[in-house]
């Protein structure tokens, strides 16, 4: 029996070839190394993320995160509901905590999920993998994992937004979350000081609407990371991902910048660290390829 | 001047109270102006959330609900996690933009307006988004020919989303979902149909009282 | 003198006996300082070193004694000897932590330690044991001026506590301002409500009360005396007086509000339906409850406007440059009669900057808020009465639009003013124009200011020589100090409450008679045993003065801050201890040195500074004097040692009770005994003063800037003596401040005095 279980929801972007696939192969093989047991719940839906709004009201937009939970409940009963997406996370708290602070909601959620045959009860905790790693194996844990340091590297720890407000990660700053500073610690990098877009948005779900404004956005995020002599970014979200990573020549050709820096994701840093397969660590789903972290999967 | 409308009056902030997610806590913004200051695309706001706030409460139905404005919010919580008052301004903006868009009054040529409803009509298909449809989709909401400039301009990112494995395009053609869509189907439309009797009972509530 | 008898004692703990060689210092003590008992300890704070010398008192009959530690700011508890003059020579705080710990240094920090050890036993020399002056009196009876809300707290607090209370009032009742509104500003939590003012049973209270006496219709006609013994005359309106004697005074004379009819642009006086918040007071307390009519027409008001800062928080002439604090709070509480009544009716608040002060403000506003009051960041320009109605145009500041708004009715909040009495100080001035021309007078002062110059009527008609009335500070507040010590007047034993001290609510007003009552219980029974006020409480030694030598010159009556000094009829100075702070502005002040204190006087300090030993020029130490305010100086120098922030050697500090108590013939005796440098170190002064006496920094600040004339006449350079203003957080400045005196002093060089 595995050391810990939890009970899954990994979204849409997590599936099998989407976009952020790649963080769900790293993802699986950190856990295996660390003893995690993610148990997928059976038939979850999109959580409509925070984009969802223009079609879907307040409460059908609950009752989808309702159905995530009330499935949960029923297949892992006992067990916390871990995402590894910002936006499923902050949507199924979210929904979570909405439904048992108002008695009238949940009435009204339990009403139109009897449709489906489901209850939600409200009695578990939605947590991210991050705080998973943090609050439940803990840094020191994680360094004995090490195999291979991330020596003479320099990452830029960019939290974005929605693993960041408005919930966070306990202990941390909206401001200034040093929880992935300190992971690259951990992992035998370097940080970079005092990176001053840490918690800068990237434009979000708004890089397929308003790719021009949201695109400036990114520019800034890099900037700051070459500014502060980084030599790869690190990021928990799939969104913040994917927009550092894949625009950055769309980016260079409006600003004449000469952007080319990785964006990985924490998951892939660990796999790395703990001395994992370029593949287990998913470092062939970078567009803009890790090298520093290839050579050293590859020692 | 039309003197229909007066100006200052709690008309529409009880209107909005009653049908905008979290629009009760419109009243209690004390207009400091650190959400305007802390929004991303703020600069592109038409008005910025501190405007909006005042503008729904100096009874500007029309102007605020035909605003481009909360359709700028990238969801990004700064003003959220900043508000002195602790407002729940994202939720108040998409709820805004939802509630003008049920009117009809939301603007009709909006990206994000456009995206946000396909994205949601593209979950309620299959009760998982499907990321090619809905970036095809996108690439074509302005008609053919800016959607294939759109798709050379994307080509790139599409060859590389597919070689790192990171698209599929059989999704194209079905792809993922959910087993049991029809159960999903059926509770939404019936939040829908809770959601909807509620905000009628609310309006009504509020018209006998004028 | 023959029965003063002497003793040291150097101790040696906190590191003392390591730095210093402690025997030399009590060779200095014994050769130079002539002291003829002397012990060393290793530890003198602790019971055993306390026992060593409470002993020496009781069997060698000790009068004086001289302890060499630390600063005298340390350890009051255990050097704390009754019946004995005590000197403080402080070697720690201002020797050994100020001075780096290597051998290069020591010689410079021996003769700091010794210096001191120097001064201290000379102050010693000088020193007396000071007695309550015989000249008090004790009477427990506080009076009361002014029946509002805050002079009814206050007789009550008074009476509670067991003193008798006379509450003079002016009109026909008691409750004043307060009586006249509807509610009060939440004061209790939730804060969400307007709550009754409570004003009719307070004044029931204060009417039945055994230990109050009330008098209707009645004001102060005169006041003398001091603390601990005032003699009150009362005027009654039947035409009769009754007298009256008290301990202690509270003034709680209020405020009248600010004439609304200046504001023509608001229309007010033009329709009826224009009013200021006590207007609306009145509609509510017509409207009881029900919904509030307005008064032309008798219409439910639909929409009410409150405009905020109205003739308030404005530069222009005529308006109130201040803000009445209240207001803000006020128009909420207003906005909720009508909200709580019918929530229906649009309440619109127009504000530039709301100020929610006091317990539980914002929770009012956020009550306000809920209750759904429209707030509007909103600049008014007009009010213009429109047929039935009113329009008022305003600027939406967050849209940034100019507005014209329709409404039933018009709220101004205007701000108040205080009822202080006559301003004292603006007298000297337009007596002073008055006889421009006349270069016969010298005199700033009339004896007796005309009265036609001022028509506002006197509160306490004190017959006191500086004035009738308490010294004002800005826009006719009685002065007192905002933070520090807010009911503290200038006139001592008498102590403002309410808004006439600063613009004030209720709660605060409260809060405020409360406050002031204590200090005037205090005030009282300090007087009774001789001993200070605030902020030398306790103090038993007050001001004598040798007649003999006085030249009438007046200046110690002019330059008290505190109005203790009166006048005889050949205008020699006629001291009232009971109203002296014991600052010592007089002793400062006076030409011929004929004041002093038993314990601090021109001689104490003087000869202090003479005992330093001032080496010759060729050996190029300098010598600097710095007189630091004990107030907030000393205590930030003994913070630099505590920080172990090191400053020049050659630098030599003696605590003053205030700036204001330097006389300058120190500064000269200093020049003159070959120093090279002065510095006078007090605390802020002006408008936004942190002076403890008020004006005794300001007035050193001129005395100083006069010394230029006595450089020039002994051939010295001007930037031999310094004055600075300085805060108790200054621990950077302080030494940076005495080094630059050191550089100063090698750049132009070591003084021409030294013999």
């Amino acid at each position: 029996m595995a050391k810990r279980e939890y009970s899954f929801y990994p979204g849409c972007s997590s599936q099998k070839k989407a976009s952020a696939y790649n963080q769900w192969v790293s993802t699986v093989s950190i856990c295996k190394e660390l003893d995690i047991q993610l148990n997928e719940i059976s038939d979850w839906n999109c959580c409509s993320a925070s984009i969802g709004y223009a079609g879907g009201g307040e409460l059908p937009r609950l009752v989808l995160s309702a159905r995530n939970l009330a499935l949960s409940e029923k297949e892992h009963p006992g067990q916390d509901l871990v995402a590894t997406c910002a936006a499923c996370w902050l949507a199924t708290r979210e929904a979570n905590e909405r439904l048992n602070h108002d008695a009238e909601m949940k009435t009204d959620a339990n009403e139109a999920l009897k449709e489906a045959g489901l209850e939600f009860k409200g009695e578990k905790k939605v947590r991210h993998l991050v705080e998973v790693l943090i609050e439940d194996v803990g840094y020191e844990e994680i360094k004995q994992h090490v195999k291979k340091p991330l020596a003479d590297i320099k990452i830029a720890g960019y939290v974005g937004c929605q693993t960041n407000r408005p919930f966070g990660i306990a202990g941390e700053s909206f401001e200034n979350p040093v929880y992935l500073d300190k992971l690259v610690e951990v992992l035998g990098g370097t940080p970079v000081e005092n990176y001053d877009k840490k918690v800068s948005c990237c434009g979000g779900a708004l890089m397929f609407s308003e790719p021009e404004k949201s695109q400036a956005l990114v520019k800034d995020i890099l900037e700051a990371a070459y500014d502060g002599g980084a030599d790869m970014i690190v990021t928990p979200c799939p969104v913040c991902q994917m927009n550092t990573e894949v625009y950055q020549e769309h980016i260079n050709k409006k600003y004449g910048t000469k952007f080319n820096i990785p964006s990985v994701y924490y998951s892939t840093l660990m796999s790395v660290a703990f001395g994992q397969s370029a593949k287990e660590a998913a470092l062939d789903g970078q567009i803009i390829s890790a090298k520093k972290l290839e050579a050293i999967a590859s020692k | 001047m039309s003197q229909a409308v007066e100006k200052y009056r709690n008309t529409f902030l009880r209107e909005v109270e009653a049908n905008v997610e979290e629009g009760q806590w419109v009243k209690m913004c004390m207009q400091c102006g650190v959400c305007s200051g802390s929004c991303p695309l703020g600069p592109h706001w038409e008005h910025p959330p501190q405007e909006i706030f005042m503008m729904i409460r100096a009874n500007k139905r029309e102007e605020v609900l035909t605003s481009s404005s909360m359709w700028f919010c990238t969801s990004c919580y700064n003003c959220i996690a900043r508000c002195p008052r602790e407002l729940p301004i994202t939720h108040i903006m998409h709820g805004l933009a939802h509630y003008a868009q049920r009117q009809g009054l939301a603007p009709k040529e909006l990206p994000t307006a456009k995206f946000a409803k396909r994205f949601w009509d593209n979950l309620l298909k299959k009760g998982r988004v499907n990321e090619l449809q809905l970036g095809l989709q996108l690439y074509f909401m302005n008609g053919l020919a800016e959607g294939i400039k759109t798709s050379l301009k994307m080509q790139k990112v599409g060859l590389g989303m597919l070689k790192t494995k990171r698209m599929d395009p059989m999704e194209a053609l079905g792809g993922h979902g959910c087993k049991d869509i029809k159960g999903l189907k059926a509770a939404l439309n019936k939040a829908k149909q809770i959601e909807e009797t509620k905000a009628a009972k609310a309006l009504e509530r509020l018209q006998s009282k004028s | 003198m023959a029965d003063k008898k002497f003793a040291a004692y150097l101790c040696k703990g906190c590191g003392l006996g390591e730095r210093l060689n402690i025997n030399q210092l009590a060779a200095v003590a014994t050769k130079e300082g002539k002291i003829p008992l002397i012990k060393q300890h290793d530890l003198l704070c602790s019971s055993e070193g306390v026992a060593l010398i409470q002993g020496d008192i009781d069997s060698e009959q000790i009068t004086h004694l001289m302890i060499a530690a630390c600063s005298k700011r340390a350890k009051t508890e255990a050097f704390n000897f009754e019946n004995v003059a005590m000197s403080r020579a402080n070697l720690r705080e201002g020797v050994i932590w100020v001075r780096p710990d290597t051998e290069a240094a020591k010689e410079n920090t021996q003769e700091m330690a010794e210096d001191y050890i120097r001064m201290s036993c000379a102050e010693l020399k000088y020193m007396n044991i000071p007695a309550p002056s015989q000249e008090q009196g004790r009477i427990p009876h506080i009076l009361v001026v002014g029946g509002g809300i805050t002079g009814m707290t206050s007789a009550l607090e008074a009476a509670k506590a067991g003193y008798h209370v006379t509450l003079v009032e002016k009109t026909a009742a008691l409750g004043g301002m307060a009586a006249q509104l509807h509610r009060r500003v939440a004061y209790q939590s939730p804060f969400k409500d307007p709550q009754p003012t409570g004003i009719a049973d307070l004044a029931k209270q204060v009417q039945s009360h055994q230990k109050i006496k009330v008098h209707l219709n009645s004001t102060v006609a005169d006041t003398s005396g001091a603390p601990g013994r005032f003699a009150i005359t009362i005027a009654h309106e039947s035409g009769g007086t009754s007298t009256e004697n008290v301990g202690a005074i509270i003034q709680a004379s209020g405020f009248k509000p600010y004439d609304a009819q200046k504001l023509t642009e608001f229309s007010f006086g033009k329709s009826p339906d224009i009013i200021d918040q006590l207007g609306l007071e009145a509609l509510a307390r017509q409207a009881n409850g029900g919904p509030i009519k307005r008064p032309s027409d008798g219409k439910e008001v639909q929409k009410v406007t409150f405009i905020q800062c109205a003739g308030q928080r404005s530069q222009t002439e005529g308006h109130l440059p201040y803000c009445s604090g209240h207001c803000c709070l006020t128009s909420v509480k207003q906005a909720m009669y009508f909200k709580d009544a019918n929530p229906e009716v649009d309440t619109l608040i127009l504000y530039t900057d709301l100020r929610m002060p006091g317990f539980g403000g914002e929770n009012f506003y956020r009550s306000g808020q809920d209750k759904g009051i429209l707030f509007t960041k909103g600049q008014a320009s007009s009010v213009l009465p429109n047929g039935g109605d009113l329009t008022v145009k305003f600027k939406d500041l967050i849209l940034n639009e100019e507005v014209e708004d329709t409404a039933d009715l018009v709220v101004l909040a205007t701000g108040m003013l205080p009822n202080s009495g006559i301003d004292i100080e603006a007298i000297p001035l337009k007596v002073e124009e008055k006889k421009a021309g006349d270069s016969a007078s010298e005199e700033p002062v009339a004896a007796s200011p005309p009265e036609t110059l001022v028509p506002v009527e006197s509160v306490l008609n004190l017959s006191y020589r500086q004035g009738k009335d308490m010294p004002q500070l800005i826009h006719g507040f009685t002065d007192s100090h905002f933070i520090c010590f807010p009911y503290e007047t200038r006139r001592t034993g008498i102590y403002a409450a309410g808004p006439v001290r600063r613009p004030m609510d209720i709660s605060q007003a409260m809060e405020d008679a409360t406050g002031a009552t204590m200090k005037a219980i205090q005030a009282l029974e300090n007087a009774a045993l001789g001993r200070a006020a605030h902020p030398r409480s306790g103090d038993l030694s007050f001001p004598r003065f040798r007649k003999e030598g006085c030249t009438q010159c007046k200046r110690c009556t002019v330059e008290c801050p505190f109005g203790a000094i009166n006048e005889d009829e050949k205008t020699y100075p006629v001291f009232n201890e009971g109203r002296c702070r014991r600052c010592g502005t007089c002793m400062g002040a006076c030409p011929v040195r004929v004041i002093s204190f038993e314990n601090y006087s021109i001689d104490t300090v003087g000869q202090a500074i003479k005992a330093v030993n001032v080496p010759d020029e060729s050996s190029e130490k300098p010598r600097i004097l710095l007189l630091a305010c004990e107030n907030d100086t000393y205590p930030a120098l003994d913070m630099v040692g505590m920080n172990r922030i090191e400053y020049s050697a050659y630098v030599r500090i003696i605590p003053v009770r205030c700036l204001g108590s330097v006389n300058t013939i120190w500064i000269t005796d200093a020049l003159n005994s070959g120093y090279d440098g002065v510095i006078l170190m007090g605390c802020q002064k002006g408008d936004n003063y942190q002076c403890h006496f008020v004006k005794g920094s300001e007035l050193a600040h001129i005395r100083t800037s006069k010394i230029d004339d006595t450089l020039k006449q002994l051939n010295l350079e001007r930037e031999r003596v310094q004055t600075y203003e300085i805060a108790i957080t200054d621990l950077a400045r302080i030494p940076q401040i005495i080094n630059e005196m050191e550089t100063t002093i090698q750049r132009i060089g070591l003084s021409p005095f030294k013999f």
